[in-house]
């Protein structure tokens, strides 16, 4: 994985004086509040309810064992001794005092890690597919044009004070386990021929608007794509809305210029820009990519003893085909039945650090599902790592199942927020784990939002749960049939609310009329396209 | 010229500048007014003006002024670098709410002089330009990016 070099070292350290002379400035009276907020927000501070919240950056959810351990390091100094991680791949510490910030910073600094852009009005840590470098689908590795992109973006100095925020997502094959389409700027890597190039999409997102984002340019010669993506982020940041914050991300310019018009924009500036010449030297690319070289695989045995009846359901669940047949990539569930999805103490962390070394070529991956994943195992090491991660109660199951929830912090933290996500997300999965049918369900990706903003992705859920507020009174509104991937589509709202007991009770008979209706093979996203929202609200309401 | 006389900042006002020819001692005029007049040598540039339109005008200009009225308004910074692109040599100031943490960006987008509402902090205004000892992007300053610095012979 990507190194960094004095440059990079240097850049992260400048950045950590910067931050610490900003925070001088606002304790002794230089920096009013609003002017400080987007100072700390650009540094991942948010201010929540009870506390100040610290985003740290994992740039396209890669990490090594040392990055891991210090997460957990911070976890014990600075916090309660747990982190949470992101849909954005990233982690945030819940419990962080101001006077520590700029410590924890300089912290991250010594392992090449930092907070730079996870928040504010800038572009944000780039996503990407989690099973990067391992996937038996993939055109080629997509991490070092994300790495690409994440040294052009950082501290970009025309693009710090945008509309809103901006986030990219950057994947290489048919299959999207980014949510790429939902992304401001979503990046295929597409080979044509031999030549690899970049399909750009524009203007998706999640939030109070949703939208999937069109395809607005096929390919784009690799060597022009940071020019391709600095003339989007231009036309962006002159005539995206300013005026109201709810209207001022990329999806309503490109929804109100329409796609077409916001391309023509984009190919103009884009000619223009490759006259003045902006793009990185052809080299940089291939010094990247030498960081990513596959590991030095070996082959070895192809299928694992299935006595253990536990470990062949978590085998079958949680592992993923790799591009070597002698392994797999594991998905490390942080959604216990009954626990709090993406939440990891520090010793899971340092136990995820520990196994990623001796089995997983030093590498981890924080999942965009709030999970995380050992991108590397011997099919003959599984037995292994499952029973250290199983001890480490790490060794849940249910990958892309009903347990495996997304859910926003929601009102437990957020100042945001509606209505709770977090207590809904451990019912359910308590319920669905202690009837055992999870399992007999199978596939069915439940997300959760505490509000409008949809941090949770209830949009992208095949069953997607939005918590708002009724008069004082916490009310979940159903939808049914989004989804992040591929086959990405926008849920439907079921109809009237529900209270806490009532979305549960909803959500079991959803998947009631999905048991009874399924024919073969089919996951409850293909029962619903099927068979429609009717029998669903029948089911409901009738 | 009489009412646009407010318009736009003297050299007093500005505090820091990094060039060394004589700054324009007169008053600024809008872009709409930039485009009538064939006279007109300084013109200030609001955040919603397409600075575009004074591309045909750049040799006569020289002086222009960007306006930030609120410093999260980032408008400016594309502004500047367009013009910096199409080869406008004049002085390029930053006015109205510049603050410390913006010098840095704004000098690499092509900002040359500085002339905020609320004058700056000496010190903090000096260690704020010097920021970056290197850079990532190429901007209108023309800095040799980390990239090249790695990839030259």
């Amino acid at each position: 994985m990507y190194q960094y070099d004095h440059y990079d070292q240097a850049m992260v350290e400048a950045r950590v004086a910067e931050f610490r002379d900003q925070a001088r400035r606002r304790l002794e009276g230089k920096l009013t509040e609003d002017q400080f907020k987007p100072l700390r927000l650009m540094n991942g501070l948010y201010l929540q309810l009870h506390a100040y919240m610290l985003r740290v950056a994992i740039p396209y959810g890669t990490l090594d064992a040392r990055q891991m351990e210090m997460l957990a390091d911070i976890a014990d100094k600075y916090d309660r001794g747990y982190g949470h991680f992101t849909t954005r791949q990233n982690i945030q510490y819940n419990w962080i005092r101001l006077e520590d910030a700029a410590d924890i910073l300089a912290d991250l600094a010594t392992v090449g890690m930092h907070a730079i852009q996870t928040s504010g009005n800038c572009i944000r840590n780039i996503s990407s597919d989690h099973f990067a470098g391992a996937a038996a689908d993939e055109v080629v590795d997509p991490r070092p044009y994300a790495e690409l992109m994440r040294q052009w973006s950082s501290f970009h100095p025309e693009f710090t004070y945008l509309p809103r925020k901006f986030k990219i997502a950057v994947i290489a094959s048919a299959k999207d386990r980014a949510a790429m389409r939902l992304h401001d700027i979503g990046v295929r890597i597409v080979k044509r021929g031999e030549e690899i190039g970049a399909a750009f999409y524009a203007g998706g997102g999640m939030g109070r608007t949703p939208m999937i984002a069109p395809l607005i340019r096929d390919f784009v010669p690799i060597d022009q794509f940071i020019t391709y993506a600095e003339a989007c982020l231009r036309v962006y940041n002159r005539y995206g809305r300013r005026d109201n914050k709810y209207k001022a991300r990329i999806k309503i310019l490109v929804h109100e210029l329409g796609a077409a018009e916001y391309t023509r924009q984009v190919e103009e500036e884009f000619a223009h820009l490759l006259s003045v010449g902006v793009e990185p030297p052809r080299e940089e690319l291939a010094r990247i990519a030498e960081h990513f070289a596959p590991p030095a695989f070996v082959d070895g045995p192809k299928t694992v003893d299935r006595s253990d009846p536990d470990f062949a359901l978590w085998v079958d669940r949680n592992t993923h085909r790799h591009k070597h047949d002698a392994y797999v990539s594991a998905v490390i569930s942080l959604k216990p039945a009954g626990g709090i999805p993406g939440d990891a103490t520090s010793d899971q962390m340092r136990l995820v650090a520990k196994l990623a070394r001796d089995y997983s070529f030093d590498e981890v991956r924080v999942m965009h599902t709030q999970n995380l994943l050992l991108p590397h195992v011997r099919i003959a090491d599984l037995q292994a790592v499952w029973t250290s991660l199983d001890a480490a109660g790490l060794g849940s199951a249910n990958m892309d199942t009903i347990e495996d929830i997304i859910a926003c912090p929601g009102l437990d933290y957020c100042s945001l927020a509606n209505a709770r996500s977090i207590p809904l997300a451990q019912r359910i999965s308590e319920r669905f784990a202690a009837t055992g049918r999870t399992e007999v369900v199978g596939e069915l990706k439940l997300k959760i939002s505490g509000c409008i903003n949809a941090c949770g992705h209830h949009h992208a859920g095949h069953i997607g749960i939005l918590g708002v507020d009724k008069k004082g009174v916490e009310n979940y509104q159903l939808s049914l049939g989004g989804s992040e991937a591929e086959d990405v589509a926008l849920a439907k709202i079921t109809g009237p609310g529900f209270d806490e007991d009532g979305v549960i009770a909803a959500v079991e008979k959803v998947t009631d009329i999905y048991l009874a209706q399924r024919t073969n093979g089919e996951r409850f996203l293909d029962t619903y396209r099927r068979i429609g929202m009717e029998p669903f609200k029948e089911a409901l309401y009738g | 010229m009489g009412d646009t006389r407010n318009l736009g900042t003297s050299p007093d006002e500005v505090q820091f500048r990094f060039r060394d020819d004589e700054p324009v001692d007169h008053a600024a005029v809008t872009v709409d007014a930039c485009c009538d007049q064939t006279n007109a040598t300084a013109v200030r540039i609001e955040p919603g003006d397409d600075a575009r339109v004074l591309l045909p005008f750049l040799g006569r200009l020289a002086l222009v002024e960007v306006n930030f009225p609120g410093f999260g308004d980032g408008r400016g910074y594309s502004a500047a670098r367009i013009l910096r692109e199409a080869g406008y040599a004049g002085e390029l100031r930053a006015v109205g709410d510049v603050l410390i943490d913006q010098l840095s960006h704004m000098r690499r987008c092509g900002f040359d002089s500085f002339a905020p509402d609320q004058r700056l902090d000496e010190e903090d205004a000096r260690r704020a330009f010097a920021t970056w000892e290197n850079v990532y992007q190429h901007a209108a300053d023309r800095r040799r990016t980390i990239a090249e610095m790695r990839h030259e012979a």
